[in-house]
């Protein structure tokens, strides 16, 4: 008689003695089913069969149809061999092997004529198809967010726009399958607060990061960078409020370095700021959509934007560390390289600095730093950073010409200091300006920590990037770099 | 058959559909009435009319093109901009 389907979050308790697991549709449990036929004659034998109820022959067979017993026991293969003594499993032997099944058996002579060993097939409880499923149904679900009922004739889209809940483009359903599989990505407690988030201050579990993560788009891998950022995101030094209700463009950029850069494959080379990579595309949505999401921020209401930019759906990428000719951004912030990291920048969308001609480093830096004196405006000075995004063909020049980041930065800051007399109010014809006290004096155009150099870009075209921030320092925002943790 | 979603936000506020809120008064309000053309859904609307119009409000008259199909879009957005409420005159 089959079971009824369990719903049991207990854990069944095994009959003492030898405890089998096997399914039909697997040729090593047809093999060694005389086997375990022959061995029932000699000792206490149950055998849990996963697929058909009637296989195998001539043993006490117990029907598992519903996985709840090999689940719950944590069968990875079939045939598992277990020991059970005083209720509890003392020996295992996985697939088909004599000296294996005769130790945990203490049975001798067992299969003649069967090959010495046979690797099994895999256990029907952790079929993937099935796993989520039944990881729901016995692990008791130890999700807490509310449950939202969809109606047959309903659009989950739909119903998620009208909530409010999405950033206008469609998302993934997160069904309670797709959380707890992303929740797999990382080994922190589904329960665990990660931040505070702005600008509600709704407090967020890893859990709620890992439902919105589902509906960015994100693969479970992803989350420990997702999580990282919204820690990044939410400190008092980043200031996500304050970027978030500013009526200027900037939003949030995320940078990635580290190994795992390469292990969720993110693309630093061609195309690096635009579409196509999963996990570029993903991660700095989910950062957005928690914002949204939990800490209510959503445009029109704190976030007063006047234009925006097409980055504030989430803008994430990382550096290109193997091309480039100087150590890696989260160096600078004190990690070691290698680290994984993600560093949150206040940013708007990046414009390209063409430069085909230079071939020697100072040229090509004046050519950047005319570009930099220009960011927002020539008279917007000392109160926003940027990002430099060197691409290949252009760190190339510097490499050959053996200039390390400080050689290069330091150049930067020189050539950008700015004439007080051409930033006075009035000058150059515009009312816009700094007060009459700075003429004649050299004004540097970014604080001495005003600018962050990435290397990132495709390997064909001598381009390079300024990503402009939003306000520095204490009334507005500092970049912040967070270790990544699985 | 319902698909279970798992609320993304701080739950603050119901999940369900928040519905419109209700007119306080009908005086200066403009209201829609949309007949969608069963047999004397218009002579009810004609009743309603009068007595909206008694309470001071302004009564726009919608119809849609057939009782058998969703009401199209622009009619739907038509009634949105422009009134304050709308009644729908439903069945014969």
């Amino acid at each position: 008689m089959p079971p009824t389907p369990s719903d049991s979050t207990a854990k069944p308790p095994l009959p003492a003695g030898v405890v089998a697991f096997v399914k039909r549709d697997c040729p090593t449990c047809e093999l060694v089913a005389p086997v375990l036929a022959a061995l029932s004659k000699d000792v206490p034998l149950t055998v849990y069969t996963q697929d058909d109820p009637s296989f195998p022959d001539g043993v006490e067979r117990v029907d598992d149809t519903d996985l709840a017993v090999s689940w719950h026991h944590e069968i990875e293969a079939v045939p598992t061999l277990l020991r059970v003594e005083d209720g509890r499993e003392v020996e295992r032997a996985i697939g088909w092997h004599r000296g294996e099944w005769e130790a945990l058996t203490r049975a001798t002579g067992l299969g003649p004529g069967l090959p010495e060993l046979r690797p099994g097939c895999g256990s029907l409880s952790v079929d993937p198809s099935r796993a989520p499923e039944l990881a729901i149904r016995f692990s008791g679900s130890k999700l807490q967010a509310r449950r939202v009922e969809i109606a047959a004739l309903e659009d989950e889209q739909e119903a998620f726009l009208d909530r409010g809940w999405t950033d206008g483009l469609p998302i993934v359903p997160p069904t309670e399958a797709r959380v707890l599989r992303m929740l797999e990505g990382t080994s922190r407690a589904p329960d665990e607060v990660v931040a505070i988030v702005p600008p509600d201050l709704a407090p967020c579990t890893v859990e709620k990061v890992a439902i919105n993560a589902v509906m960015a788009g994100c693969k479970p891998e992803y989350l420990p960078v997702v999580l990282a950022a919204v820690e990044a995101a939410c400190t008092e030094q980043f200031n996500i409020h304050g970027l978030l209700a500013t009526t200027m463009s900037a939003g949030p950029v995320l940078v990635v370095n580290g190994p795992i850069r390469n292990r969720i494959g993110m693309n630093a080379g061609k195309n690096v700021f635009g579409q196509g990579n999963r996990a570029n595309s993903t991660i700095g949505r989910a950062l957005q959509l928690v914002i949204r999401n939990v800490g209510g921020g959503r445009p029109g209401e704190v976030d007063r934007a006047t234009l925006g930019n097409p980055g504030k759906v989430g803008f994430c990428f990382p550096e290109d560390e193997e091309g480039s000719p100087w150590t890696p951004l989260n160096v600078e912030f004190g990690f070691e390289a290698g680290t994984d990291t993600v560093m949150l920048f206040p940013g708007e969308g990046p414009r390209t600095i063409v430069d085909q001609i230079a071939r020697d480093p100072d040229s090509l830096c004046h050519m950047f730093a005319d570009a930099l004196k220009h960011m927002l405006t020539p008279k917007m000075v000392l109160a926003f950073d940027a990002i430099v995004v060197v691409g290949p063909e252009h760190s190339r020049i510097f490499r050959e010409a053996g200039w390390s980041r400080e050689d290069f930065l330091a150049k930067l800051h020189a050539l950008t200091l700015m004439n007080g007399d051409d930033l006075v109010r009035g000058a150059g014809g515009i009312a816009d300006g700094l007060p009459d006290g700075v003429r004649g004096k050299q004004i540097p155009k970014f604080k001495p920590d005003g600018l962050r150099v990435v290397h990132a870009g495709g390997g064909a075209g001598l381009f390079s990037a300024i990503i402009p921030g939003w306000a520095n320092g204490e009334m507005g925002s500092a970049p912040v770099c967070k270790e990544i943790t699985s | 058959m319902t698909t279970v979603l798992l609320d993304p936000s701080s739950e603050a506020v119901p999940a369900e559909r928040i519905r419109a809120a209700r007119l306080a008064e009908l005086d200066g309000k403009t209201i829609g009435l949309l007949d969608i053309v069963k047999a004397r859904g218009d002579v009810f609307l004609d009743q309603l009319e009068e007595r909206l119009v008694e309470r001071g409000a302004k009564v726009k008259r919608y119809a849609k093109p057939t009782f058998t199909k969703p009401a199209p879009i622009d009619l739907r957005h038509e009634i949105a901009t422009e009134c304050d409420a709308v009644v729908e005159a439903l069945a014969d």
